[in-house]
């Protein structure tokens, strides 16, 4: 995800001013951005009306990062329909990221990362609770909270294991019979999702 | 710059994110057990009209809508 940063980050430098290749601050940092030469001219102009607000008043502070690794790890797992967990403190999540299965612990270094079909496990003390998720993003803060959001996921007892092999097979003949780039990329898909809802049933 | 960049499969093929993510949300979808699958295409029906506009005057409206003919 990150090699096109380099290329999209250079883009912008070379084409803006030199204003925008300066770096900006977090949100933290920044101190107060009152701009008082506007206000006093606000004030004359308009003495009875407060000076208009700026977003970075209206902005909440970035959370600071605890000194010590907290014990347990906040999630917070949204779908476009529903939250389906929602400030849940748990032990360890591992997510089916593009690069593959990683492991988010309390302390987790922050990361974001894109999810691939794959299945999202969810450990609380003994109980395991898992997921098929069809795609989407994690958001690992510094303060271990971690924001999983994902267009489609269903627990694995709801998935049809009949028509998870009918459409492997299907996807399959249709990527071996494909001629444009566009119905190769569909049929591309179909078998990527289908077989990893393959191994998430059989695994 | 030269875009060296590794590209998923499907963006080489001129397809964005978005379609990407919900062909893979539809394909999930089909392969779900009754009455999951119900509730679930129920959930993603859509239902809009819309039309460009030209010259101050708003064109043939495109509708798409899910919902049955009543």
């Amino acid at each position: 995800m990150f090699r096109q940063a380099s290329r999209l980050l250079s883009r912008s430098v070379s084409a803006a001013s030199s204003k925008s290749a300066t770096t900006r601050a977090f949100s933290t940092e920044v101190p107060s951005t009152i701009d008082s030469t506007f206000v006093e001219s606000w004030k004359k102009v308009a003495p009875n009306m407060d000076p208009p607000q700026t977003p970075s008043a209206y902005m909440k502070p970035r959370p600071s990062t605890a000194s010590s690794i907290p014990t347990k790890l906040t999630v917070n797992f949204v779908l476009p329909y529903a939250s389906e967990l929602s400030g849940k403190e748990v032990d360890m999540v591992i997510i089916p990221a593009t690069t593959g299965q990683m492991g988010v612990l309390p302390g987790h270094v922050p990361t974001i990362a894109e999810l691939k079909p794959g299945i999202m496990s969810v450990h609380e003390g003994t109980d395991i609770k898992k997921y098929f998720v069809s795609s989407g993003f994690a958001f690992l803060h510094a303060n271990s909270v971690a924001d999983i959001i994902a267009v489609e996921a269903v627990p694995l007892e709801n998935l049809d294991a009949s028509q998870v092999q009918k459409g492997l097979a299907e996807f399959t003949q249709k990527l071996a019979s494909a001629t444009t780039d566009l119905e190769k990329a569909e049929a591309q898909i179909g078998v990527e999702v289908h077989s990893a809802m393959n191994a998430a049933l059989s695994g | 710059m030269a875009s060296s960049a590794a590209v998923p499969f499907w963006r080489a093929a001129g397809m964005t994110y978005i379609t990407y993510s919900n062909i893979c949300a539809n394909l999930v979808r089909k392969c779900l057990k009754e009455p999951f699958k119900a509730e679930s295409i129920n959930r993603e029906k859509v239902h809009f009209s819309l039309s460009k506009w030209a010259d101050g005057k708003p064109q043939k409206p495109v509708l798409r809508s899910d919902a049955p003919e009543v």
